[in-house]
């Protein structure tokens, strides 16, 4: 007898229905100058490299992650063009993401555990063909001992990490429509019998859903004789 | 927790849809749109229009809008779906598990006193005793049960020092003074609000605006504020409409109307389903005693009956906390509480899945002090299931955030930190001052907060500072009030050398206005 989870179309805990891309997340590297075992002095800046297997650039759809006392992040890319084929030269790193914000307070807790996506559209270029991704943390603030990211995944393009769950007549939801006006005879049949399947359909998932009344029974089979209480 | 704006407005909208199918409501709109097919104006061709219209001017699609209103504020917005559900509770791991490590303790602390006292945690009635409770349910309070060997689970001094050895793993906490540590008792860095966002959160206390606890004073004429605002208030009701009414009480509200106000506001109806459901919560503790009940008991002996203001509402007491503990409805707020309900397993099943169950029923164990949450309330509600329904939806907004630990604004820890922080930045001498002799405000005010200042204010003054925390859906108010009180009586502070007598100064605060005490501090104060 669990509380009552989160409700469906939220998807929080559920495993993803589509897999992220396999890549290697290297541990954050500081930047740092002078001795990094010495310095007394806390580094504000950390890189993350991920490298992706190399004959499969991922068309990047979206990167998900949990922060963990990062205030600001810049993601850059490396990307790979038909021209290159066949060349070793080095290949230009972009960036796609300017210092964006994720702690908007960095002395204080605010946005410090939270997850969070970061989808193709929001990004300054186009991120098609990435080889690898390097992800550069910073933290202004020197309170905090560490700061990283964790549970990094990269989505390729044409899978969604969100389980959109809920029902797909919430995506057609019609715009304020302005009753139709009928001096110009007899509706369209084919229009009504339309809305009325439409209305049936409304009718029946609403009928076929079980509600989420409340039972209120707190006994098993009217018994509540019960043991001490647990500490798991 | 950043999710595309589209995508999260449409998970904020399947995820209310999804709460209030099943609900009465919902019934009674599928109901009303049946009924309403018969009706000449509903036209086949625009079917949905039509009954769209109808349900607006039929008024249900005003309770529709209270209603969503009303989970818009309750329920926090939706998570990141990567999130686990432990996110939506507390975002920080280190303060569940400071929550988790209390929770452990207090039920340690409710099994040995069951074991030391062999009486069991929960026992059904037998059928004369049942009878007798059934018989004597409106005057429980002429009871004189032997209380003396039960002692309250916790009191508010005791969850204080678990808040003051809080502490971020990942935080620079030396032992040498520097500006990261807090010359406070709370030291985890969450942000709060400074002076100016509060003069502009709580904008409506200004000094250019009229409140109730101010402008309605005898030297005031009743036509320069007064009457048009209880006018407006009658409209609101007419309307009946949640949002203008929250927005409305951010200004007081009228002794005649509170009662209704706080009632849209919380959005509460009290249909005859929410009475029969109140009565079954009744059958249920005649029939079941449980360990709590004793500790309800002895809190509302200890605490309300010894109140001038409240000890007339004694039995009203026992008859809403009673009925409170059985109520398995409270468990829904555990997805937004950083809190955990108590589990336990039927005798003889113990780690059965199938014989689990909550101890008590809703998963709250009570404090000492806990039965001031409901007191108050007995001065606008006087039938048992609409107070019951009030203070329910009270605790489960507001209540429970000030006794469990999380990082939430209006959360006791934040409170504590924005009482301290305002202190310090406002009042510095005072605070250094009261720091040297061993006498830290938060000592002092943390019983105020915790309690939301009942017990403490008079009544009158009380329902004023709770009409704002439901205008402003939120507890701030509590610490700017507890800093204000400390600033007004500053010059006697200032001549006290102990702890003890700094207590002496603020032990009676049955005299203070809220209002003026407010704006001052928040408008008034020259910085």
């Amino acid at each position: 007898m669990e509380p009552p989870a989160p409700n469906p179309g939220h998807g929080a805990g559920r495993p993803m229905a589509t897999r992220p891309a396999p890549c290697t997340v290297r541990s954050p590297v500081a930047l740092q100058v002078g001795d990094v075992k010495t310095d007394l002095a806390r580094p504000g800046v950390a890189v993350i490299d991920v490298a992706l297997p190399p004959a499969q650039p991922l068309d990047l759809q979206e990167i998900v992650f949990k922060n963990s006392y990062t205030a600001f992040l810049t993601v850059r890319v490396q990307r790979r063009h038909p021209c290159d084929v066949g060349r070793a030269s080095a290949r230009k790193w972009v960036t796609c993401l300017w210092n964006h914000c994720l702690m908007p307070s960095p002395h204080t807790e605010a946005g410090s555990q939270d997850y969070f996506s970061l989808f193709r559209h929001q990004l300054l270029c186009d991120v098609d063909q990435v080889t690898a991704v390097r992800l550069i943390l910073r933290q202004p603030s020197p309170v905090w001992l560490h700061f990283t990211l964790e549970e990094l995944r990269l989505y390729p393009r044409g899978q969604q990490s969100l389980q959109t769950d809920f029902p797909s007549w919430l995506s057609h939801l019609a715009p304020q429509q302005q009753p139709e006006n009928l001096h110009g005879g007899v509706p369209d049949p084919e229009k009504v019998s339309t809305e009325v399947q439409q209305l049936w359909v409304l009718t029946e998932m609403i009928r076929a859903n079980q509600t989420a009344a409340r039972i209120g029974r707190f006994d098993v089979d009217g018994c509540y004789d019960i043991n001490l209480l647990s500490y798991t | 927790m950043m999710l595309e704006q589209d995508t999260g407005l449409s998970l904020a909208i399947a995820q209310i849809v999804q709460r209030l199918k099943g609900s009465s409501l919902h019934s009674q709109l599928e109901r009303q749109a049946r009924g309403s097919l018969h009706k000449p104006e509903i036209k086949l061709e625009s079917l949905k229009e039509d009954i769209k219209d109808f349900l607006k001017t039929s008024g249900w699609e005003k309770r529709l809008q209270n209603a969503v209103y009303s989970e818009l504020n309750v329920f926090p917005s939706p998570c990141h779906p990567a999130a686990p559900p432990e996110h939506m509770k507390e975002p920080l791991v280190y303060m569940r598990k400071a929550q988790g490590s209390w929770e452990k303790r207090i039920l340690k602390s409710l099994n040995s006193m069951c074991t030391e006292l062999s009486i069991p945690l929960a026992r059904k009635r037998p059928i004369g005793e049942q009878k007798e409770l059934f018989n004597k349910w409106n005057e429980m309070g002429t009871d004189e049960p032997d209380l003396s060997l039960f002692r309250p689970v916790y009191a508010p001094k005791d969850f204080l020092e678990v808040l003051m050895n809080l502490r971020n793993p990942n935080y620079e906490n030396g032992d040498q003074p520097s500006f990261r540590n807090h010359l406070g008792l709370i030291q985890v860095p969450l942000k709060v609000k400074d002076i100016p966002e509060l003069k502009d959160y709580f904008s409506e206390l200004g000094l250019n605006t009229g409140q109730l606890g101010i402008d309605d004073s005898t030297q005031v004429p009743p036509e320069l504020f007064e009457n048009e605002h209880v006018r407006v208030g009658q409209t609101v009701l007419t309307e009946q409409d949640s949002a203008a009414a929250q927005q409305y009480v951010r200004q007081g509200c009228p002794t005649a109307l509170r009662a209704e106000l706080w009632a849209l506001i919380l959005n509460i109806s009290n249909q005859p389903e929410d009475i029969l459901y109140y009565e079954q919560l009744k059958s249920n503790v005649i029939q079941h005693d449980l360990l709590v009940d004793s500790l309800i008991y002895k809190d509302v002996k200890l605490t309300a009956s010894n109140d001038d203001y409240y000890f007339v509402f004694e039995d009203y007491l026992y008859q809403v906390l009673l009925c409170f503990s059985r109520d398995t409805s409270v468990l829904e707020h555990f997805s937004y509480n950083s809190a955990t309900p108590p589990k336990s397993y039927i005798r003889g099943k113990l780690g059965m899945e199938e014989y689990a169950v909550f101890y008590p029923p809703n998963g709250v164990i009570p404090f000492h002090g806990f039965s001031m949450y409901v007191a108050p309330l007995c001065f606008l509600y006087h039938e048992p299931s609409k107070l019951y329904q009030i203070f329910r939806e009270m605790y489960v907004r507001f209540f429970f955030r000030l006794h469990s630990i999380s990082s939430h604004p209006s959360g006791i820890v934040s409170l504590c930190l924005l009482f301290e922080t305002l202190l310090q930045t406002h009042l510095p001498q005072l605070f250094y001052h009261l720091r040297e002799i061993g006498a830290q405000p938060l000592r002092i005010s943390f019983k105020w907060m915790v309690r939301a200042f009942s017990g403490y204010l008079a009544t009158d003054q009380l329902l004023l500072l709770w009409d704002r925390i439901l205008g402003y859906n939120s507890l701030e108010i509590l610490a700017v009030l507890a800093a204000a009180v400390f600033a007004f009586r500053a010059v006697n502070l200032m001549e006290v050398t102990s702890l003890a007598a700094a207590e002496a100064v603020l032990a009676d605060l049955s005299t203070l206005k809220v209002m003026p005490l407010l704006q001052i501090f928040l408008f008034a104060t020259v910085t």
